[in-house]
């Protein structure tokens, strides 16, 4: 039987901490570059394009398509049927992994470059997941 | 004597007890302060070396693409190993400006590696709760983006496992040694779609080893020289979702052009060639970042028998991971077919194979090696 709480449960560091904060009140939280304007992402105090430590949090669109995925079939104790594990472009650039939900985890249903929407899963009392569905209002 | 230096030393901005950073920030902060130190910026450097963290995952952090990594982590006296191999590599050109790093979270313990996956790491904090189950559900996460922007079908993807077993049919020491067909692949069980069993590697027990001496010496020994021609290596990413590209890999770029033109040679000269093979996509990436195909089109390559017994680029001639071996790390396996064929000893030899090519990869899509041997 599936068992949701087995699920991994990040632990943010203290470079991380703004993403997870953000989450948690139903934020997508990207940093950009104050010099050189690079969106980059998984998160850190500096810039990974021009290392300018001059850097500014700010809340994402949540908007992005589906860039490529695997619908896995093997066992995993948080899961009790094949489920997409995705790589989601947001809009602002940046390529994070994710979860496509509410629709059929199926290649017919997850079409290449749909357009998604970040919805958000509590996990526990500190820890917020971004998951992704697809978009309500489709360009 | 040598023609290196040090440039730049600094420590971190402070010492003790510094619940303020990760390990990792711990490797940045003592890289900008030494950086500056030498008055370098992060783009003048062009090797990195480390232990007790990746220089994989310390690259991909402070924004680096280098084409030397030295990860020798054999306990404290590791960093001194670093300058020393850093020496060598840099007297012979392999590159210019190493940066050798260590930051330890020893006291705080933030964010501090050594399981891998563990819940502070950014892999831990960004991809394994998303549910990976290992190599199959990762490795494997760009090849619908290769798919739809290159035309790459299913049955081409397949044919992968059914060449190399065609090689495997005539090693005796392969796992598996009977013809498989497209429909046989495309009917396996499913593994992470679109993956099915026969597109994945083994995972067996074995072992290899290699003894690497002088040129000048080669000669003097029961076997015939085979010649180290060239050699590259590169990293791009400790995670796969963070690759630039889902249809390249830039570590196959980097190590590969590297170790030809330090070989001196071109396509044409390659007789033989190896290519990592965890997935079967791996040979389609291989062959087109490393220009033996042009962008989409290595696909077609190998399911028109290009690569199979008698086709113009025998390629993973022991069968590969998906039908010879792969204990886990396959690499050595590759290196090993490399020099049979080269020497003459193959099971299924290449009539007077003189230059093999040797590509490895590390991680997914993380790290890559590449080796060209020759006879002369």
């Amino acid at each position: 039987m599936a068992d949701p709480t087995s699920r991994p449960v990040p632990r943010p560091t203290p470079e991380t901490q703004h993403y997870w904060d953000g989450t948690k009140v139903g934020e997508l939280r990207l940093q950009r570059c104050d010099d050189c304007e690079e969106v980059y992402f998984p998160p850190r105090p500096f810039c990974p394009k021009c290392s300018s430590k001059s850097v500014t949090v700010f809340a994402a669109s949540g908007l992005g398509t589906l860039h490529s995925y695997v619908i896995n079939a093997r066992p995993h104790p948080a899961w009790a049927q094949p489920y997409s594990i995705a790589l989601v472009k947001l809009a602002e650039g940046p390529t994070l992994m994710s979860n496509v939900i509410g629709c059929p985890q199926t290649p017919e249903a997850l079409e290449l470059d749909m357009p998604l929407q970040v919805t958000f899963e509590e996990l526990t009392e500190t820890i917020t997941l971004p998951l992704f569905k697809p978009s309500e209002a489709r360009a | 004597m040598t023609d290196v230096a040090i440039v730049g030393a600094a420590e971190t901005t402070e010492l003790g007890k510094i619940p303020g950073m990760s390990q990792l920030q711990l490797h940045a902060d003592a890289a900008f302060n030494t950086l500056a130190d030498a008055g370098l910026s992060v783009g003048d450097i062009d090797g990195v070396a480390t232990a007790g963290e990746s220089p994989t995952g310390v690259a991909h952090y402070l924004g680096i693409t280098p084409h030397w990594v030295d990860a020798t982590a054999v306990g404290g006296c590791s960093f001194m190993i670093h300058v020393r191999h850093a020496v060598a590599a840099i007297q012979s050109g392999q590159c210019e400006t190493v940066l050798i790093t260590h930051g330890e979270s020893g006291r705080s313990n933030i964010g501090r590696g050594g399981r891998p996956g563990g819940a502070a790491t950014l892999a831990g904090q960004f991809e394994m709760p998303y549910g990976p189950v290992g190599a199959p559900t990762l490795f494997t996460l760009p090849v619908l983006r290769y798919m739809k922007d290159f035309g790459l079908t299913h049955e081409q993807l397949a044919m992968v496992a059914v060449v190399q077993r065609q090689w495997a049919g005539l090693n005796p020491r392969a796992s598996f040694h009977d013809p498989i067909t497209v429909d046989d692949v495309l009917n396996s069980r499913m593994i992470a779609y679109p993956f099915h069993l026969l597109e994945c590697c083994l995972v067996t027990d074995g072992g290899g080893a290699l003894i690497l001496t002088a040129a000048e010496r080669a000669k003097n020994f029961p076997q015939p020289p085979v010649y180290i021609l060239g050699s590259g290596e590169s990293v791009e990413t400790p995670m796969i979702s963070q690759m630039q590209d889902l249809t390249s890999s830039r570590a196959f770029r980097v190590a590969g052009s590297r170790a030809m033109a330090d070989a001196g040679i071109n396509h044409a000269d390659v007789d033989h060639m190896m290519v990592y093979d965890a997935f079967a996509h791996l040979p389609i990436y291989g062959l087109e970042d490393l220009g033996f195909c042009q962008k989409g089109e290595a696909g077609s390559f190998i399911a028109e028998g290009n690569t199979a017994p008698g086709g113009c680029l025998p390629l993973n001639t022991n069968g590969g991971g998906l039908s010879f071996m792969h204990s886990g790390m396959y690499g050595m396996y590759a290196l090993q077919e490399s020099v049979r064929q080269i020497r003459g000893t193959a099971a299924a030899q290449v009539p007077d194979a003189q230059v093999s090519l040797c590509l490895g990869v590390g991680g997914m899509f993380g790290a890559s090696g590449c080796v060209v041997l020759g006879n002369t």
